[in-house]
């Protein structure tokens, strides 16, 4: 078996000395393919790349316990710059672009993760090729792009670090189901032809499973269930809680409710 | 008329020094959220290490300016690691009260040493005067100015074309981002306080050369305060506009209405104008877009 992009085991993460966010997960993205972490607001989705990315620590957060590694090396403690340069890429929720750098200052502002690797001109062709809209605005402040523009430009500063793993928080964030669509198809452009492995992040758990090759549910910084798409798409609580479809109309039920018979029967199977 | 003229081209060139500070200022500011208390001081030290350097050690001014250059850098690297680095992720008013501090303990240091009285250093560009009609612009004003403006030019330059000044703007911007794409924030952070240093290095130097040196240099950064908020904080290009534009309104206020009043006029039209435009002349409203 080969080595996995990254794996996450058993880590604890607990901001500002007192709030614990996850407890116990354990993850792992296999070299290449595309990972879905799903869950609703809150799960610990986000503080999940965050401890794989190495910005905890501007929240005040840290990895109480456990490992996180990067291709079998452990990244516990790595600065985040240090990470993105050894090709690990993050894509944080809300976009982030550079509001006030134009979309080829945001792109040089990216080569920076090349530093040490490769030397030379940006290569913005890379990301133009896979946005070809933002070809024609490249002079133009980031700030002021469409909602979709912008996401398309985070994602284009990740190609641009040449990663081999990206973590990309909720492309989906606000966007027309269109933009959605065409965004998820170049995500699975990139994964197949830079052989880059992605762990996505989703509330849009219908996209995701459509794209991923293995999936996780994350229900208060647990792992609650997991396994491939069809599997997930398969199971009754994921289609009613995530998928908004099966019986509904019984109002207010969490995944808490059911999720003990769920576990005892995943745990004798 | 022409004295008018002269007034105006006197008080303009004159702004090109405060520009200087102004950009020492604003660097710090934009890259940081910090309102930088220390520039004057700074300013004076960088001063005096030229006068040290060329009276004391008998060095030729432009040596003397490069070795004042070396020596405030390496200190602002110092404090950046030392009392900065320390302070990070605390609220902004933290780092401003240790730009304070650092003020006076610059101020009380270059007081211990050089004590209170007025020197003057060599000048550092030479002096001869333009004459043009009845017009006559003196030599330092005239090179004070081409000074400014050739750094200036290079700042822009630097901050627009190359990488490291497009990874220096993205740190300002957005820390975190720039670091998940690879960029050594607190690097990025050094090099704003270095640069900041040493533009406010070559101001102190630029006024102490051509009008004396005495701790009473550094109180020439708060009436750059006036340009500064004209300009909006965040605006370098505001900064400069805004202390040409006050070094003018200073000259003419000079000229006509008596030389007390050149403290006081600028800051009257400040605060009208910032009546109309609160954000400042170029100062930027967010762009909020989601």
């Amino acid at each position: 078996m080969s080595v996995a992009a990254l794996a996450i085991e058993n880590i604890e993460v607990i901001y500002n000395h007192s709030v614990q966010a996850l407890r116990g997960l354990s993850i792992e993205v296999p070299a290449g393919q595309i990972v879905a972490l799903l869950g609703s607001n809150g799960a610990g989705k986000t503080t999940t790349l965050k401890a794989a990315s190495g910005i905890l620590p501007f929240e005040i957060g840290r990895v109480a316990a456990g490992k996180v590694r990067f291709f079998g090396e452990d990244i516990a403690n790595r600065p985040a710059f240090k990470l993105a340069r050894a090709g690990m890429a993050h894509v944080r929720e809300g976009r982030h672009v550079f509001a006030d750098l134009t979309i080829e200052e945001n792109l040089t502002a990216a080569a920076n993760a090349l530093a040490g690797r490769k030397r030379g001109r940006v290569d913005t062709d890379r990301v133009f090729e896979y946005f070809p809209q933002l070809r024609e605005r490249r002079k133009q402040v980031a700030g002021y792009l469409s909602g979709g523009e912008q996401q398309m430009l985070a994602i284009g500063r990740a190609i641009i670090g040449e990663p081999r793993l990206i973590l990309l928080d909720e492309p989906s964030l606000g966007l027309a189901p269109l933009v959605v669509q065409g965004i998820f198809s170049i995500i699975c452009r990139i994964n197949r032809e830079q052989g880059v492995a992605i762990l996505l992040v989703e509330q849009n758990a219908r996209v995701a499973l459509d794209v991923a090759q293995y999936a996780y549910i994350l229900e208060n910084g647990r792992i609650v269930v997991n396994g491939a798409p069809e599997k997930l798409r398969g199971d009754p609580d994921v289609q009613r809680f995530y998928l908004g479809s099966g019986d509904t109309g019984e109002g207010h039920a969490s995944f808490r409710d059911v999720k003990h018979y769920k576990r005892r029967k995943r745990w004798l199977s | 008329m022409s004295e008018f003229i002269e007034y105006s081209l006197l008080g303009i060139l004159s702004g090109g020094v405060t520009a200087l500070i102004a950009l020492s200022f604003v660097l710090i500011y934009k890259g940081t959220g910090v309102v930088n208390f220390a520039v004057g001081e700074v300013m004076m030290l960088g001063a005096y290490f030229y006068y040290a350097a060329t009276v004391m050690f008998g060095l030729p001014p432009v040596v003397a300016l490069a070795l004042g250059l070396i020596g405030i850098a390496v200190l602002a690297v110092a404090f950046e690691r030392i009392v900065l680095r320390p302070l990070s992720g605390q609220p902004p008013v933290a780092v401003l009260m240790a730009t304070i501090g650092m003020a006076s303990i610059i101020h009380g240091g270059v007081e211990a040493v050089w004590g209170g009285d007025t020197y003057s250093p060599p000048p550092l560009l030479p002096r001869t005067p333009l004459i043009f009609n009845d017009i006559l612009i003196p030599g330092a004003v005239l090179g004070n100015f081409a000074v400014a403006a050739v750094l200036i030019a290079g700042f822009f330059a630097f901050f627009r074309f190359t990488s490291v000044g497009i990874a220096l703007r993205a740190t300002a911007s957005d820390p975190v981002t720039a670091a998940t794409l690879g960029i050594d924030i607190n690097s990025a952070l050094r090099l704003t306080w270095v640069l900041s240093a040493v533009v406010g290095t070559v101001a102190g130097v630029l006024i102490a050369s051509s009008a004396g040196l005495s701790p009473l240099l550094a109180a020439a950064a708060m009436s750059v305060f006036a340009a500064i908020i004209l300009g909006g904080l965040d605006s370098i290009v505001g900064a400069i506009v805004a202390s040409l534009l006050i070094g003018w309104v200073e000259a003419l206020a000079a000229g006509y209405l008596g030389g007390k009043s050149r403290d006081i006029v600028p800051f009257v039209v400040v605060l009208v104008i910032l009546i109309f435009r609160p954000y400042g002349i170029f100062g930027s409203r967010t762009i909020e877009r989601l």
